[in-house]
This record gives structure tokens, sequence and C-alpha cells, in this order.
């Protein structure tokens, strides 16, 4: 089954140790289409100048396309205003700001921040420093037997107490959607403010903010084809504007004196120093790339990777799944085990036939103590990927255990 | 890659084989030793005295280049006096590092040379090297 976007993507063209390559680790980063990379060319080749500052055409223009990329990410997840999208590195920045600007604001002891046992550890870690911080209780969601959260669990962690409910969308382990509906509903009736991890959902499925009535949401753009070193943090505006800068420096002020400082207006306040221009016009191809393409279609390619992968992993007597039960609730990220062999020697075996898979613990220690596992492999999917790929994982899976001496 | 070159009979059976992978009676010194980016995870006991390696042993998870070489390593330390270890380990790491070109000097690695087409697989190098270097602050930690 061939796969009409593969011929836009430079790198899958490539070998990895003299096999064509197999790329299944889109859920670390995916792959970036000519496109991309001609608009990153395009801007340091035609454009490039420091936005916002100079007083001659190279510097409008170059001010003129970081904000068209703001325009089009505030489209892209249907944020009201341009204003309310501010860029940041990527999402784990742009977490850190939440946590160091609203967290460390506005928390006080005793009060809770709710979060999921399945968290990376960008969407765990700054909470828990928050609250060592500020003497709060950081409260944990647990999932079901099938790596589901149930109903149960956040009728009764998100109480009266909670102010911040920080959940991932989809779980990078998992893949599993999350039901942040039902989630961001309870957090509100409590008064809570929800902030949604969107790495893993913003470049699978359709995100709309104002549909959610999600306080915060951030992704990475390298993780949707863009170049890395750029990502975002929607916020709502009310929030945004009560919340203190989280780095200060140049662009970010209106007048400065030797003792006091007045802020620039949103989006500027948060972004201090000479921003990632060249990434924001990648993001910006990243994003009309992904819009041709459609959700539609990058939905149905994964779900039809999944659900050919699934049934022939499972009926491999060694491999363990984890979060397969419901394939309803997944997106193209499978996650598992080859008995007896650690995940590292699997990725390396793997690696060896040209096929690129994750090992380890996925940045999600507290998840993978859950599960009651060290490690595991995760092969994860974009829509890029066809059942030719499939059948290359399944095969060199089938020559893991052997190279290890082990019987079939 | 060849992949027989680094999953060798050797190493197989080392990851797999249990003889090391069990608790001293009287350990003088027990360190962990970790890879906390790919969950590589060892605790080694050691019992020494009057400077000698008398006795080793380890427990934990890991993939099979760590537990083979962890285990590889025990085989050769055991009875060893400290600066014989301390020239085990030097040159384990040197031959992994590809710092030492001359291959006699390996000898005294004997089957713990199975592993020395790791220097070829970067992304592994740290499995295989975890134990020594636990075993060099082991001693350290000891004085």
């Amino acid at each position: 089954m061939s796969n009409k976007y593969r011929s836009d993507f430079p790198l899958l063209q490539n070998e990895m140790n003299g096999k064509p390559l197999v790329y299944l680790d889109n859920g670390a980063t995916t792959q970036k289409p000519l496109a991309v990379m001609q608009a990153v060319a395009d801007y340091y080749g035609r454009f490039n100048a420091n936005p916002h500052r100079g007083a001659y055409d190279l510097s409008v223009k170059a001010t003129e396309i970081y904000e068209h990329a703001r325009k089009r990410a505030k489209t892209f997840i249907h944020a009201e205003h341009g204003y309310e999208i501010v860029f940041t590195k990527n999402a784990t920045e742009s977490l850190n700001l939440i946590a160091y600007s609203y967290g460390m604001t506005f928390i006080e002891a005793g009060d809770e921040i709710v979060i999921t046992v399945a968290e990376h550890h960008s969407n765990l870690v700054p909470w828990q420093q928050v609250a060592k911080t500020k003497g709060a209780v950081l409260k944990y969601i647990y999932l079901d037997a099938d790596g589901k959260i149930p109903d149960a669990e956040i009728e009764n962690k998100i109480t009266d107490k909670a102010k911040i409910v920080a959940v991932t969308h989809v779980s990078n382990v998992l893949g599993i959607v999350n039901p942040i509906e039902k989630i961001i509903a309870k957090a509100h009736s409590v008064g809570a403010v929800v902030v949604v991890d969107g790495s893993q959902s913003v470049p699978h499925l359709k995100v709309d903010v104002q549909a959610l009535d999600v306080d915060f949401l951030v992704f990475s753009g390298h993780k949707m084809l863009s170049p890395m070193g750029i990502g975002v943090l929607y916020g709502k505006e009310a929030l945004l504007d009560k919340m203190p800068p989280f780095l200060c420096g140049g662009d970010m002020i209106d007048y400065v004196d030797e003792q006091e400082t007045t802020f620039a207006p949103l989006p500027a306040k948060f972004e201090a120093g000479t921003q990632n221009v060249g990434g924001a016009a990648g993001l910006t191809a990243a994003i009309n790339y992904i819009e041709k393409v459609g959700f539609a279609a990058i939905e149905s390619i994964e779900k039809d990777l999944v659900e050919y992968a699934v049934p022939k992993l499972q009926a491999l007597p060694y491999i363990e799944l984890y979060g397969c039960n419901d394939l309803s609730v997944k997106t193209g990220v499978i996650t598992f085990n080859v008995k007896d062999v650690h995940p590292h020697d699997v990725a390396s075996i793997l690696d060896a036939d040209g096929v690129a898979i994750r090992a380890g613990h996925h940045c999600a220690q507290p998840l993978m103590k859950y599960l009651q596992v060290n490690a595991t492999c995760r092969a994860s999917f974009y829509f890029y990927n066809t059942r030719e790929d499939v059948d290359r994982f399944l095969a060199s899976l089938q020559r893991v255990r052997g190279v290890l001496g082990y019987g079939s | 890659m060849d992949l027989n070159a680094i999953y060798t009979e050797l190493i197989a059976e080392h990851s797999k084989s249990k003889h090391n992978k069990r608790h001293l009676m009287d350990p003088t010194v027990v360190l962990k030793g970790k890879n906390p980016s790919c969950g590589d995870e060892i605790t080694l006991e050691v019992k020494l005295k009057d400077g000698i390696i008398e006795e080793a042993s380890f427990t934990g998870i890991g993939c099979a280049i760590s537990q083979a070489s962890t285990s590889l390593m025990i085989d050769l330390v055991q009875g060893q006096t400290v600066e014989q270890a301390q020239k085990l380990i030097d040159t384990f790491l040197g031959m992994i590092k590809r710092e030492i070109k001359d291959e006699a000097a390996l000898e005294i690695l004997d089957e713990a040379i199975a592993l020395k087409n790791i220097s070829n697989m970067p992304a592994r190098v740290k499995c295989a090297v975890l134990s020594w270097h636990t075993l060099e602050s082991a001693i350290k930690k000891q004085g």
C-alpha cells in the first residue's frame, strides 16, 4: 500500500544500517516535509532580521512572518484571540511557564494540584516543584487495568481544594485519549484551572480550545512536522493577563526605569528576547501541511495501522501489550515488551533491521512503576507510515528472541 | 551493523546466567549503579578484605548488555587485589572508549573482551560500562 505523503519527506528516503528506514518514533519527534525545510531556508535566505525592532523593511517582513505564525496557530487550535498564543521553545517550556508564573503566584499552602499518573515528566516535575515550594498537595488520578481514567477517579480526586488540574490529552506511553471534557467540566465545577498537555494530541486529532473550554493548552512544534525549538502555550486572556512574566528582558517591556518596569501587553509579556522566527516560519508551513492532509485522513491512517498491527502483535505469545484493550480510544501509539528481553536490546535488534522505535521509560517513570514495568518499547505512527512499515517492524520483532538465544 | 558481533553466544549466556546474581552473606560494601535514561539498575555487593575482592555479586534489572557485562566483570575481579581490579576497570573502559590500540593489552580482560564490539554502538556504551563504574565507586567508597 503506497502512501502519497512519503515522497514529501526527504529523510524517509534514507537508509538506516543499510536497510530502508522504517521510522516509528513519531511520539518523540516527527520527520519534516520539504515544505517546512524550504520555509525555514526561505526565511533565513530572504527575510532574516530581528522582528519587532528595526525600522527597516526586512525587520518588518520578519515581524510579519512571526506574527503570521501566531495567526495560523490561533486558527489551528481555534483560539479566540491571537494574543492568547505565546510562542515558547516547546511544550516543556510552556508547562514550566504556567507552573512558575501561574502556579508559584496563585497556589497556596493546602491547595491541591491534581495530575494523572500517566503524565510525562514535563507535566509532573514542575507541579511537584510548585507543590513543594508552596506547601500544596500533589494528587494523582490513577488508571484502570485498560489504562483508562475511570469516572470515579475524576469525581473523587478533583475536590473543592483543587486549584489546578494538569492532564495530558493523550498519554505518550499508552496512546489513549483521556476524557478531558469530563475532567474540564469537573475541574471548572470546583473552580480549578485546567492545563492540558496537547503534545501527543494536537499533531494527531483536531483540538478546539474554545469547544473544550480549556484554560491552558501546550504543544511542541517538532512533534507535528515543525523544526525543533518552537512550541506553543495557549492561555485564556483573563488568566495570562493576571500572571507575572516568566522570563524578563528585551521585547517584553513598555517602559523601564531604574527601579520599575511596565510590562508589555500580551503576548509580548511572555516572549522575552529574540524569538525563534525561523521556527515560527516552519510552524506555519507545518500547520499548512497538516491542514492539507486533514485530520480525517490522519486519524484514519493511524487507526488503520493500529488495527492492523495490534491483532498481529496479540498473536505473538511472547509479546506483552500495554493499553491496547480498547482500540476505540487509541491514537497511533503501541507500547509493548518482548518476554525475557530488555527493551533496549529489542530496539538495538530492530535498529539493525532499519526499524526505529523508542525504548525506555518514556519520561514517565511514575507510570512505569504503576504498570509494574522497568521500561517498555514503543512504536508510534504518523500519517506517512504504511502497512509495509508495520510488516517490517513485525518481521524484525520476530527475530528478537532468537538473537538472544531463546527458542521461539 | 552485525548483530552477531554484539549479541554473541557468550553475551546471551551471561545475560541470562544467574551464578553471579545473588546476595552475599556479608558484603563490606553495597552500591547502586543506575542509567536513569534507560532504566538499567544494578546493585553491586562486594566483600573486600585486606585489599582483596574476596567475593562479589549483583542484583537488579537491565538489558542483556548491562547484565552480561556485570556478570563477566564479577567473574573477572573475584579474588583480585584492588589494584588489579582497578587495572581491569581501566582496561575495560579503555577498550570500550577505543583508547587502547594494543590488542595484547586487552588480554587480561579474558571473556570480557566479548564486549569489545559495543564500542561500535554508541547508543549502548553506557549499558556496558555501568557495572565497571559502579565497582570503581564501590572500591573508592570503602577506601
